[in-house]
């Protein structure tokens, strides 16, 4: 009775678990992490079931669940600022194999650093904020519980995954986020526009799992094992002629392409823009706080890895040089969309690429950063666009305008949002986009070399690009006139008072980390088992704080002129018209058209179609051909044994006119009688083997 | 009361000790005949759970099993020899519970033509075929059980399968559906297993070399392993694979599964995805792999390509099919793919993955079709073009649907997850006598594979859960779940649930078992 697996789980989970320490372990509030992501996904089960019943149609049991991550996460995070805290609780679950591989371990367990504790603060905080938020918007939802359902399964997968201390929870998380992210999208499943784009998100998330999984394999079986402690260990011990070092640059890349996939990065960003067929609530959480920092959370989780010149440090000029062109390309798109939930998803993907670029970099702190302050801003903006959808019925700037008259709150905390987002000096984006750049600037320096210096041109050009787009959405939508038909109103103070909390972060969290000054924000980030070996800058650099600055400054007054004047009445000049941009422009550089003409059509069409027809034409004839064969010989044999020659051939006459009598069943139907004939058959010939 | 085999002798033929009780019973009394059905496989699962809590996991080797000595025929020296091992364990619950639950669907979803007791007796009797595969450890004795289980199926796709009529393409024929289907079933599984009785035949013969008795044991021949070389065992392990690959079916002997589970009624094609399936991989890993150790290891490439050409080929047929219950169908072809690969690589990590995916297929798969049934039950089609908004008239079913579905797509936290990932993962250090760069390309050509997985579920998800239900069904009033379907699915959907997120209840049982395996397969070959 005791040998039984499922007995043996009690007695793991008191003794399983384990811990180093070179920070503080955290005590017993490490050692209860694991509720971070066990009550979210609890919680989600319970809501579909009871949820119906419970005060506020499963509301309070979403929000008080994200209320407890987030304090959950401030605590641990006020505590690791404090002292700085690694701690690694796991419960083992199964064990698999000996030889090859040697064992692999299932296990399930929770990782309490600096880079995690980061994760549930950011989670907690944005998450509870917005679900306060989504009540008020969701209000008249025909799904409303189930919608707090999956959206209480969206955090607690992200929570899985940053609470992985091994690659196979990981990719549980990772994916629990993609399928409750594809239900979120695919929410108003009615349109067939809407579940097209749920389906399109997860497929382009699930081709880029192909390099995830086969890069965890790869690092995992190198390894002989899934744990980050364990791969970052033999980081740390620098042996070269490790079997991880020698496939280092494939699993790197591998492992890149995955995060591409969930960070959006080009060319597999192609799912975000469209996601925002989902509710907008669920844009803000996807945008800011889940989903798409998972790939660069995972860069930094295993960012000693991409360190090191004898593992995958040459992967490092792949991922700059894909975040940058993301920054640019994306940001470019922003300035010709007319629908504000799309400007703000390509700013979105644009943000992503500059995190991409950084961690390319070799910045681990001002990428996450970036990640933490953009949290904060871009779920700020969201929920303004949210209230403002909200108000005027329509995602399109086109029929909006003089919006700040109807709606001050949602015009001043929105306005802060984009300041925060151009990298306006003292907002926190300003303070994060300039470690980033000063970071790039460093690693030219330090064997970047000329790819590196061309990224932080690029990045200097974004900074202007960001600027340009977000005055322009600014103009569009709250000066001029109003142009819709509805009767915009501010929105109820369920809605803008999660955004004024938003506000408070998007203005101050800068002062976390300001070189030179504060470094709080860079020692809890550096809590970690192996130290994540990144540069970070220790000082302001000037010249690049007033660069970076003037082309913000520069992109407003671009966007002043074009837009402030008669941007009412002007529809013409909604958009941002380059002669030879534009026409790319207004197609997304005709990716999205490549994907579906050259890869996704051709696959469900003539490929699928071909391989159903090789299957019922040439495999199913022979067989079809082989029966009908069998039986026209059982027919001539028959004939031919009825002609009177007998002898040797009546045994296989007999045997032909019986396969005969089964083929003919093609036919007559009278399937009991031959069937029958077959038993007896089967019996007598069983029997006989017994008797004899 | 395991001692002697004695229980598992009740295991195996409780149900057609039912199957004979429900005979007795009057035509009219349909109640009683149900009630007895019932009895008799619920018994036989009880017995087989009480097996499983009182299994000795730590050790590896055979328990419960029958004397070595119950002679059987003894002309041939055939036993009565059976017996569980951590492998052949799971596979025995998942099939006493499947039979379980297919007459607790069966209670009011009867196909036409109704008859409920033939229908019984038929479900009855496969019960005591499918237990009795995964028990056997004589030769003979698997071969017998074997072919008890074509005949049930047999008649249940030809008297309650589908009568619509098809054309063949290129003969040309006009054939009836149940027809057609259940004779291809019927023969193409004959020939396989003519083959394999061929194989069984000539290791009984080979066995007597040296001093020895001949012999039709599989442990004893499995212990004889080093008998078996060179040409004859390449010969016997070509029959052997014909034999099994049918049964699985691999590429390209899988064209009669299509037509089997389409025209199958519901619990057909539930038991046959579910359990029937599994004889084949069963049997590669039960019989090919222990007595053929050296000559799997030549074939190994060969049923690793094949396999990986299984799962690409059936998820792009899956992406052109129109109707539900034969995407499904072309679904398992891949699925067990991935099985096989797991298998072809001759690690314990693969042979594992390969259990644990046979037995998430069988959990999933048996769902699919049980969900997928009981829809075109109410729509009475399962032309997808004609379907759409389930999710809005049945929002029970519409949910079953696409759990059910995530799971398929192998969804880690799913039961699905497991073996495909497990597999992928032994692809990459698959055991040292094969080729890794061939094995690491079929890898991550099965990866890709899983991405195909994802698009032809997420599709039929779109077609027939989503949008707003077109015209013709708007008006319908249909019926969402009800108690007996919900009964027969509740256990299904929690185990789904609790094996992909405590794998351990399978791997607890395996591990020792396939280790054992592979360590005594291959001590010859230092490896």
């Amino acid at each position: 009775m005791i040998g039984t697996p499922i007995f043996d789980v009690f007695s793991t989970l008191l003794a399983g678990v384990n811990h180093a320490s070179r920070f503080n372990d955290g005590g017993a509030l490490a050692a209860g992490a694991w509720m971070i992501p066990v009550v979210p996904m609890v919680m989600a089960f319970l809501i579909v079931f009871f949820g119906k019943r419970s005060p506020w149609k499963g509301w309070v049991m979403a929000t008080g669940t994200m209320l407890f991550v987030a304090i959950y996460g401030m605590a641990l995070f006020l505590m690791n600022l404090v002292e700085g805290i690694t701690y690694q609780g796991s419960v083992w679950l199964s064990d698999v194999g000996t030889t090859a591989f040697g064992v692999l371990n299932v296990e399930w367990g929770w990782m309490v650093d600096g880079l995690s504790i980061m994760m549930y603060f950011l989670v907690g905080v944005v998450g509870v904020l917005i679900f306060w938020y989504a009540r008020g918007y969701m209000e008249d939802d025909v799904r409303y519980t189930w919608f707090f359902a999956s959206f209480t399964l969206f955090a607690g997968g992200m929570l899985v995954l940053v609470s992985a201390p091994n690659l196979i929870q990981l990719i549980v998380g990772w994916e629990l986020v993609g399928v409750s992210s594809y239900l979120l999208i695919g929410h108003y499943w009615e349109e067939h526009q809407n579940s097209s784009a749920a389906i399109k998100a997860f497929m382009t998330n699930k081709v880029a799992d192909v390099g995830l999984f086969v890069g965890a394999i790869i690092i995992g079986v190198s390894v002989g094992s899934f744990r980050f402690s364990e791969i970052l260990g033999v980081v740390e011990g620098e042996s070269g002629d490790s079997t991880l070092a020698k496939y280092a640059f494939w699993a790197g890349l591998a492992i890149f392409i995955g995060a591409m996939g969930k960070s959006a990065q080009f060319p597999l960003h192609v799912w975000l823009p469209d996601a925002m067929a989902g509710p907008t609530p669920v844009s803000a959480l996807m945008h800011a706080a889940t989903m798409v920092t998972a790939g660069v959370y995972l860069i930094g989780r295993l960012f000693p890895f991409y360190m090191n010149d004898l593992f995958a440090s040459d992967v490092r000029t792949v991922i700059i040089i894909v975040g940058a062109a993301t920054l640019l390309l994306a940001g470019l798109l922003a300035l010709v969309q007319d629908d504000i939930k799309r400007v703000l998803a390509y700013s979105t993907l644009s943000q992503l690429g500059y995190m991409t670029a950084a961690m390319g970099a070799g910045a681990y702190t001002a990428g996450l950063f970036h990640l933490f302050t953009h949290g904060f801003f871009k779920a700020l903006l969201f929920l303004g666009a949210g209230s403002i959808i909200h108000a005027v019925h329509s995602n399109n700037m086109s029929d909006m305008g003089g919006l700040r008259k109807y709606m001050p709150r949602t015009f001043w905390t929105f306005l802060i949002g984009s300041f925060a987002l151009a990298g306006i000096f003292p907002l926190a984006g300003f303070w994060s986009k300039d470690e980033i750049l000063a970071s790039i600037q460093y690693d030219a320096s330090h064997g970047g070399g000329a790819v590196a210096s061309t990224v932080l041109v690029v990045a200097i050009i974004g900074a202007f690009v960001t600027a340009l787009y977000m005055t322009r959405t600014v103009y569009l939508t709250f000066f001029g006139k109003y142009k819709g038909d509805a009767h915009p109103h501010e929105s109820p103070k369920t809605m803008t008072l999660p955004m004024v909390g938003l506000t408070i972060g998007a203005v101050g969290l800068g002062a976390l980390n300001i070189p030179g000054i504060t470094t709080w924000f860079t020692d809890s980030l550096a809590a970690r088992f192996v130290a994540p070996g990144d540069h970070h800058a220790t000082s302001i650099e000037w010249v690049l704080a007033i660069i970076g600055t003037a082309a913000a400054l520069a992109g407003i007054a671009l966007g002043y002129r074009l837009w402030h004047r008669d941007a009412a009445i002007q529809r013409d000049r909604d958009t941002f018209r380059i002669p030879v941009l534009y026409p790319l422009l207004e197609n997304k550089y005709y990716i999205d058209d490549f994907y579906m003409g050259n890869i996704i059509r051709p696959v469900r069409g003539p490929l699928a179609r071909a391989v159903d027809w090789f299957n019922s034409h040439i495999i199913d004839s022979v067989v079809n051909g082989a029966g009908y064969l069998a039986r026209g010989l059982g027919k001539t044999v028959y004939l031919f044994d009825q002609r009177g020659i007998d002898g040797v051939i009546n045994v296989s006459g007999f045997a032909a006119s019986f396969a005969g009598g089964m083929l003919r069943l093609f036919q007559t139907g009278r399937v009991q009688h031959y069937a029958i004939m077959i038993f007896a058959g089967t019996v007598f010939l069983v029997v006989g083997l017994i008797i004899f | 009361m395991f001692e002697d085999g004695w229980g598992l002798s009740l295991i195996v033929f409780l149900p057609v000790v039912g199957a004979g009780a429900v005979l007795l019973i009057p035509r009219a009394q349909e109640q009683a005949q149900k009630l007895t059905a019932l009895l008799f496989a619920g018994a036989s699962f009880a017995l087989s759970v009480f097996l499983a809590i009182g299994f000795d996991y730590g050790v590896a080797g055979f328990q419960a099993n029958t004397a070595a000595d119950t002679t059987w025929i003894g002309a041939i020296n055939s036993h009565y020899h059976i017996g569980v091992d951590g492998i052949s364990l799971p596979l025995l619950v998942l099939s006493t519970l499947m039979t379980l639950l297919s007459i607790v669907y069966s209670w009011n979803h009867w196909p036409e033509p109704e008859n409920p007791k033939a229908f019984l007796v038929l479900i009855l009797v496969l019960a005591t075929g499918m237990a009795g595969t995964f028990v056997a450890l004589d030769l003979i004795l698997f071969f017998v059980f074997f072919e008890v289980v074509l005949l049930p199926m047999y008649f249940m796709i030809g008297i309650w399968g589908d009568k619509n009529k098809v054309k063949l393409p290129v003969v040309e024929r006009v054939v009836e559906m149940r027809i057609y289907a259940s004779l291809k079933f019927f023969l193409f599984t004959l020939f396989g297993s003519a083959f394999m009785l061929l194989g069984f035949l000539a290791l009984y013969f080979r066995s007597g070399d040296g001093a020895a008795q001949r012999t039709f044991d599989i442990v004893e021949l499995s212990m004889r392993s080093d008998l078996f070389t060179g040409v004859f065992a390449f010969w016997v392990f070509a029959a052997l694979f014909l034999g099994f690959a049918v049964k699985v079916p691999m590429f390209p002997f899988h064209t009669w599964l299509p037509d089997a589970h389409t025209a199958a009624p519901t619990v057909g094609s539930v038991l046959l995805a579910a359990i029937l399936l599994k004889l084949g991989t069963y049997g590669f890993v039960r019989i090919a792999l222990p007595i053929l150790p050296n000559e799997a290891e030549e074939w190994a490439w060969f049923i690793g390509v094949l396999a990986v050409i299984g799962i690409i080929y059936a998820s792009l047929a899956c992406l052109a099919q129109t109707d539900m219950k034969r995407l499904i169908a072309f679904s398992s072809v891949g699925h067990m793919g991935f099985v096989m690969l797991g298998i072809a690589t001759l690690t314990d990590i693969g042979i594992n993955a390969a259990i644990i995916g046979m037995v998430a297929h069988g959990a999933i798969t048996g769902m699919l079709f049980f969900v997928v049934g009981s829809m075109s039950h109410r729509y009475h089609t399962r032309d997808m073009a004609r379907l759409g908004g389930n999710q809005k008239l049945m929002p029970i079913m519409g949910g079953i649907f696409g759990f059910v579905a995530m799971a398929s797509l192998g969804l880690p936290g799913l039961a699905g997850f497991w073996g495909e990932f497990m597999a992928l993962l032994a692809s990459w250090q698959p055991a040292a006598a094969l080729s890794t760069d061939l094995f690491r390309t079929l890898m991550v050509i099965g990866a890709v594979g899983t991405v195909l997985t994802a698009g032809y579920m997420l599709w039929m998800l779109q077609r027939v859960n989503f949008g707003e239900p077109p015209e013709e069904w708007s008006s319908h009033e249909l019926h969402d779940v009800d108690k007996w379907e919900m009964a027969a699915w509740v256990p299904l959907l929690a185990g789904i649930l609790v094996l992909g997120v405590f794998p351990r209840l399978v791997f607890g049982a395996t591990n020792d078992a396939v280790i054992e395996m592979i360590e005594a397969g291959w001590r010859f070959v230092g490896g």
